[in-house]
């Protein structure tokens, strides 16, 4: 046989992977390894779905997605970002942030360009950059300074094929937010050397201290930045596949070309229940953020309380605590502490180098639940001593 | 503030401590001013939603059966008081767990509590519809329970997430 794909081939599976199936086989599992809400999707949203299909809502939509869907998203992001995108032009909906990202790397990128790609990060960044013939540059980000990207240490980085940089705020798996002051010095750096910026906002709503910053609303920066964000982490609709793509209507005119190939569509009943989202259910959302922030406190309270240096996780709903003082490295840390007191975390080298000496803690997990897995790891890190 | 509230009336188990982390605030202002809530009549008492049927379906053979009802009250309106007066005086009966001013056909809306379709029909016929001012009562009793005080007694959903995922 033919040899297959080689970029494909060459690239490793993902680390999370080895994790669920040692934890799929396991009873009494408390998971906080699981990078989706603990919320189903509020009724409302899920009704307005099932109204969809009961009204025969199955067919395919405009390749860029609803109109009206469009229209909801670009005035969201105005009103509350002051970000502004044109609904027609400079806006499409995709089958969540994942395929959004691929397009629009995809569509930067020739063959060798370089993205660099601040870790600890998502898992599917480096992969998708390698997909779309891009070569990954990791540029290592610490704990000891909230995780923030160092505009300086991401100059050094750049060299004449350096074509985007790639970042993710709030950040799976740190729960960083990236200051103001930082996305500014990249939007500073972007434009003094002609890089595409693509922003990963798919926990913009889960931001607990502060205020996020839509990286397209920067002054310099719209003309260069491509926004994904989504429906799957604030309104609790993961399995729905339903995202969209803002960016300036060079990029996005292609990106909707590819996705017209590719994907043809979002789900037309998604997208329908999109819209009751952004429409109706903005109390839903703020009561699922609240109850996000109220157990980000009690859990990063109680991961302190056992000894462990966590850095405040200001986003998304991840905790990502160092243990070097348990004397492991994340791998064997997490290994032990699935077998031995069945808790589920997902080791931080997964998601990067600088991730090594970390663990990423889910709190999207009840809070009776944190608090026994509190306790069991309180346990394990006593057997340690 | 509200939070507090908002919380307490969701989980009365919540302990000062654990508020004050998911609030922000010092522990010493939430015990006070739970104290004073308290005190002032704010916080009324602290009680847990009891889905009875489950109990009963439990096999809890020592549950008694429990009968609800909801009585539609027509009154006639007094001067200077309306309805207050005669709401309070239906209001006393331990047997009412609420009553409601409404709009609406009729004036007052009560759930009544008994150990029997008996009993809580010889207490509308005997008390309630014998109040000076009273002119009429529609009696509905309650079949089945599916939710209550913002809890639905249905099987919580299943968690269908894999148990690590990216």
């Amino acid at each position: 046989m033919k040899p297959l794909n080689d970029v494909i081939t060459a690239c490793p599976p993902s680390g999370i992977r080895r994790f669920f199936d040692i934890a799929a086989e396991m009873d009494d599992v408390i998971s906080l390894g699981v990078g989706e809400p603990d919320f189903v999707t509020p009724w409302r949203i899920r009704e307005a779905g099932i109204y969809a299909l009961e009204n025969g809502y199955t067919t395919y939509t405009s390749n860029a997605g609803l109109p009206k869907l469009r229209r909801l998203i670009c005035a969201d992001l105005a009103a509350r970002y002051d970000a502004h995108y044109a609904w027609d032009t400079d806006c499409l909906i995709t089958t969540g942030v994942s395929e959004g990202l691929d397009l629009a790397l995809r569509v930067l990128l020739n063959p060798g360009d370089e993205v660099i790609v601040p870790e600890p990060c998502y898992v599917a960044y480096e992969p998708c950059v390698r997909f779309a013939g891009g070569v990954p540059v990791r540029v290592p980000t610490r704990w000891e300074d909230d995780f923030a990207v160092d505009a300086a240490r991401v100059a050094e980085a750049v060299t004449p094929r350096t074509k985007a940089i790639l970042l993710g705020s709030p950040a799976n798996p740190t729960g960083a937010v990236q200051p103001r002051s930082s996305l500014e010095a990249l939007v500073a750096l972007a434009r003094e050397r002609d890089l595409y910026l693509v922003s990963d906002e798919i926990y913009d709503r889960l931001t607990y201290e502060g205020h996020h910053t839509c990286l397209g609303a920067l002054p310099g920066a719209r003309e260069r930045t491509v926004v994904l964000g989504g429906f799957s982490k604030a309104q609790a609709m993961t399995g729905w596949r339903v995202g969209w793509i803002c960016a300036p209507e060079a990029v996005a005119s292609l990106c909707v070309r590819v996705h017209q190939y590719t994907m043809l569509c979002a789900p037309h009943v998604s997208q329908l229940a999109a819209v009751e989202a952004l429409e109706h259910a903005e109390d839903d959302v703020a009561a699922m953020v609240a109850d996000y922030d109220r157990r980000r406190r009690v859990f990063v309270k109680g991961l302190r309380e056992l000894g462990l240096d966590c850095p405040e996780p200001a986003g998304a709903f991840y905790a990502f605590p160092s243990v070097r003082r348990s004397g492991l490295d994340s791998e064997t840390f997490a290994e032990r502490l699935l077998h031995e007191h069945q808790v589920a975390v997902v080791p931080g080298d997964v998601f990067g180098p600088s991730g090594e000496g970390h663990v990423r803690c889910s709190y999207a997990t009840a809070l009776p639940l944190l608090e026994e897995a509190l306790e069991r790891m309180g346990r394990f890190l006593a057997s340690l001593r | 503030m509200r939070e507090i509230l908002e919380l307490l009336e969701r989980d009365a188990h919540l302990s000062h401590d654990t508020i004050a982390t998911m609030t922000g605030l010092p522990v010493e202002q939430v015990a006070a001013q739970v104290a004073q809530w308290q005190a002032t009549g704010v916080i009324r008492r602290y009680t847990a939603v009891v889905d009875w049927d489950r109990a009963a379906a439990a096999g809890e053979d020592s549950i008694p059966e429990i009968v609800t009802a909801f009585i539609d009250v027509s009154v006639a309106p007094a001067r200077s008081v309306g309805f207050d007066d005669v709401a309070q005086r239906i209001s006393r009966f331990p047997e009412v767990r609420s009553i409601y001013l409404v709009s609406g056909g009729h004036d007052l809306r009560c759930t009544v509590t008994g150990r029997s379709i008996r009993a809580v029909s010889d207490f509308v016929s005997q008390k309630l519809s014998t109040i000076e001012r009273v002119r009429a009562t529609a009696t509905h009793f309650v079949l089945k329970a599916y939710k209550r005080d913002g809890v639905a007694f249905a099987e919580p959903e299943a968690d269908h997430r894999l148990r690590v995922t990216p």
